[in-house]
């Protein structure tokens, strides 16, 4: 299996300028793999997914008769990002995050941002995101959005566009680390050959922004990982930041309120936790403040919280930034709040509350992505292209009916790398998620998930819509 | 630690356990019928009498067959305590704990469950023999990787615990499998096939050699039973396993050998005094099966008394920064 007849076709490659031509991050990489005996990438292959099944790293698939475990599709050749392009993006990311991170403090606070007529007002309290209770609060450090997960993505010329920011509960960066172990057992010697950022000190990270949370005089803060459950479908990934942490994973259950502190309850009585990195959505935190209905949350935990006596990451109330309407005013927001010009991209959005815009969503549907504002994980969709009439003519009945809920965005025509197909290599379409971490500094972690499409010719990369992964390697230097 | 998390590695032992007693069971049964000179004195009630479930058998199954039985001890995911069942709450026990229990006793659990569910999967080619003893080797990996990559902290004692009340109960019901296999032919008593079934007993709890080597030439009701129940050194017996158990119930309350100071530690106290001054003859006298079954009894109150004292909701504050 070689590269001799991979064909880049019309898309920006990551790893191909044209056929036969690699990049020269990848060349040395290309020949390796030229050189391997028939048959022994396929087998390195399913040696990796053999570990990651053994390892556990599944998530479920509920289909009507039995339920099913799954891994990841994992496949072994990696995306690189040369240290040139990182640096670009380490920039932009710091920008962007520091700028979503004032917005919030100001939407919590007085507001200058509506006030000075940046932002309507009704956008921010039409979203569901937006939280009253959590007006006036104040986060320690003024930091709200301690762990992020933008997506990014390439388009054909390989320019880098920013998607998404993902500031409640970004998930995946356990896989961002299993893949890489996997990797290194797969591939020790390319290892050896190129300068490849580590991830292994992830978790270190995480901890230390966590601890960065609690109050200075506490020798021995209590840290926490809340997760809802065994059932979550990122349940591998909490417990494994937890155990990679060294900290406790808790479920809502094992949490009580008790003389004005959250305590969780052990085999010697109760004991106080000072920092909950929660992975539990806002609503579902305190069902006397949110969802009353929630059995996944801690009854009274906002007071506590609200009084300083517990810090929780993400801040509640994050949620109001993923709104895809608000994330179309994020350009606005680092002009206003930074007095600079975005260094990333945000992807042309159309907001169809706006008369003008939904007009020509209506009449561009064929080729245009409508997505809904409050939606994650490729639900709520319409991939204007290879939808049917009757798919598109029942997303204009819903943008007519709830303009707030959609927004549009042209098809880009994602970057590729080379993915294994049976016995020969395709290109498959991917995306980028980078998790940035926001302590006192803001630190972003070299790579990140790739994820791919694996179907050919798809454009959608979430694992619920038969996407896979990719490792990610951040070249130092 | 985290009370539903202690709660968790216990039941994560005892399924484990409980899975490999299972096997133990079936096992020596289809050894016995093997040495029978017919095979239609082959019993398969006793083996669901003593797991105590037969009523659950009957109403699914009817009068027991061998393929019956072994489907239900082994295959069948709707019997709590078959084999199978026992690996998925195993697994999900497991899982709600992997951050406390090592990577490797993760990899051992979730190579255990591919096994049993691989096995489940093609019941009707599966080598039983072979089957059953690879169970018994995957649950002894297990404790053994347990033992030698988790800290013998507190949530390795709650294991321990859960593990060696499920053995010490199950020893019980070994014990018991004969005495009811027994029951229909008491002609046999003493005679070269009654001697084969004590072997084929003894070698179900791995203990035939060991037995051997205590010095007992002999293979007698009385010396087996006394052996199973009473033997200090040998780590299946009933009275081994509640030594070692109260080992780790005192070094997770932190109590001086020798006091109590919770109910648990009193019950188990007293049942370990029992069993330490009383003589085979002695339960022999009041009926060896009356007595499996009062000891059976008295693991069901040490179970709630644990669950009380440990895992059940428990209000009183502790400071904060003591362990």
């Amino acid at each position: 299996m070689n590269f001799s007849d991979y064909d880049p076709e019309d898309f920006y490659d990551e790893w191909f300028v044209r056929q036969g031509e690699p990049r020269p991050e990848v060349a040395v990489l290309v020949e390796r793999i030229n050189q391997l005996p028939p048959g022994e990438l396929q087998q390195r292959q399913q040696a990796a997914q053999a570990v990651l099944m053994q390892m556990g790293v599944t998530f479920q698939v509920y289909s009507d008769s039995a339920q099913k475990e799954r891994i990841w599709p994992f496949d072994v050749i990696p995306r690189v990002v040369t240290a040139q392009e990182w640096h670009f993006l380490e920039r932009g990311l710091k920008q962007r995050i520091q700028a979503l991170n004032l917005f919030l403090q100001d939407i919590y606070h007085d507001q200058k941002i509506i006030k000075d007529g940046i932002i309507p007002a009704e956008v921010i309290h039409s979203s569901a995101g937006y939280l009253p209770a959590c007006q006036g609060l104040d986060p320690p450090g003024g930091v709200w959005c301690h762990i992020t997960g933008s997506d990014l993505v390439r388009d054909r010329q390989g320019n880098w566009w920013v998607l998404e920011d993902n500031l409640r509960v970004p998930s995946g960066v356990s896989y961002v680390l299993e893949n890489r172990r996997v990797m290194k057992n797969t591939f020790p010697k390319v290892f050896r050959m190129l300068d490849i950022c580590p991830t292994d000190d992830y978790p270190g990270h995480l901890l230390e922004t966590l601890l960065n949370l609690a109050p200075p005089y506490l020798d021995h803060p209590c840290v926490v990982v809340l997760t809802p459950g065994v059932y979550n479908s990122a349940y591998f990934e909490h417990s494994f930041l937890a155990q990679q942490m060294g900290v406790e994973l808790v479920e809502g259950r094992d949490l009580i309120v008790v003389d004005g502190y959250v305590q969780m309850r052990t085999t010697r009585g109760l004991k106080r936790v000072d920092v909950i990195y929660r992975r539990v959505d806002d609503v579902f935190l305190d069902p006397q403040v949110f969802n009353p209905h929630s059995l996944l949350g801690i009854p009274g935990i906002m007071e506590v919280y609200r009084a300083g006596r517990v810090a929780l990451a993400n801040a509640p109330g994050t949620g109001v930034a993923d709104d895809k309407v608000v994330y179309a005013y994020v350009p606005e927001m680092i002009r206003y709040y930074l007095d600079a010009e975005p260094l990333l991209q945000n992807v042309p959005t159309y907001l169809c509350w706006r008369a003008a815009d939904r007009e020509y969503v209506l009449k561009h549907l064929d080729e245009l992505v409508v997505k809904s504002a409050h939606e994650a994980g490729g639900y709520g969709m319409l991939m204007g292209q290879s939808a049917t009439p009757a798919e598109r003519e029942s997303f204009a009945a819903k943008i007519q009916q709830f303009p707030r809920n959609f927004i549009a965005q042209p098809t880009l025509s994602l970057s590729r790398v080379p993915t294994i197909v049976g016995d020969h290599f395709e290109g498959r379409h991917v995306d980028l998620r980078p998790y940035i971490l926001h302590a006192q500094e803001i630190y972003v972690h070299p790579g990140g998930l790739t994820r791919v499409a694996l179907q050919k010719g798809s454009l959608v990369v979430n694992s619920s819509q038969g996407g896979g992964s990719k490792d990610t390697w951040v070249l130092a230097g | 630690m985290l009370s539903r998390v202690a709660n968790s590695v216990y039941w994560l032992n005892r399924y484990i356990e409980r899975a490999e007693n299972v096997a133990r069971f079936v096992d020596v049964n289809l050894h016995l019928i093997l040495d029978l000179p017919d095979q239609s004195m082959a019993q398969w009630e006793p083996l669901v009498v003593v797991t105590g479930d037969l009523a659950l058998f009957q109403e699914k199954y009817g009068s027991p067959t061998q393929e019956q039985v072994i489907q239900f001890l082994t295959f069948d995911d709707h019997y709590p305590n078959s084999i199978v069942s026992c690996l998925y709450t195993a697994r999900e026990n497991a899982r709600s704990v992997r951050e406390i229990i090592s990577s490797e006793m993760w990899q051992e659990v979730n190579s255990f469950y591919w096994l049993v569910q691989r096995a489940a999967e093609h019941s009707q080619e599966v080598d039983l023999n072979q089957f059953f003893q690879e169970v018994k080797l995957a649950s002894h990996r297990f404790a053994g990787v347990m033992d030698a990559t988790m800290s013998h902290n507190e949530a390795w004692h709650f294991g321990q615990m859960g593990r060696l009340l499920e053995r010490a109960d199950k020893t019980t019901r070994i014990v018991d499998v004969k005495y009811y296999v027994l029951l229909p032919s008491v002609q046999d008593v003493g005679t070269t096939l009654d001697e084969i079934q004590w072997i084929a007993l003894l070698k179900s709890a791995s203990a035939y050699e060991m037995y051997r080597k205590r010095g007992r030439h002999l293979i007698t009701p009385r010396q087996v039973a006394e052996f199973l129940i009473l033997d200090r050194e040998f780590p299946r017996s009933v009275q081994f396993c509640l030594r070692q158990m109260q080992h780790s119930l005192y070094r997770i309350t932190g109590t001086e050998w020798n006091h109590w100071n919770m109910g648990v530690e009193r019950s188990l106290g007293r049942l370990c005094a029992d069993l330490e001054y009383m003589t085979i003859d002695e339960m022999i006298q009041q009926g060896l099966h009356e007595f499996l079954d009062h000891l059976q009894q008295e693991f069901n109150r040490l179970d709630d008394a644990i669950f009380k004292t440990f895992f059940a909701v428990n209000l009183d504050p502790v400071r904060h920064g003591v362990s």
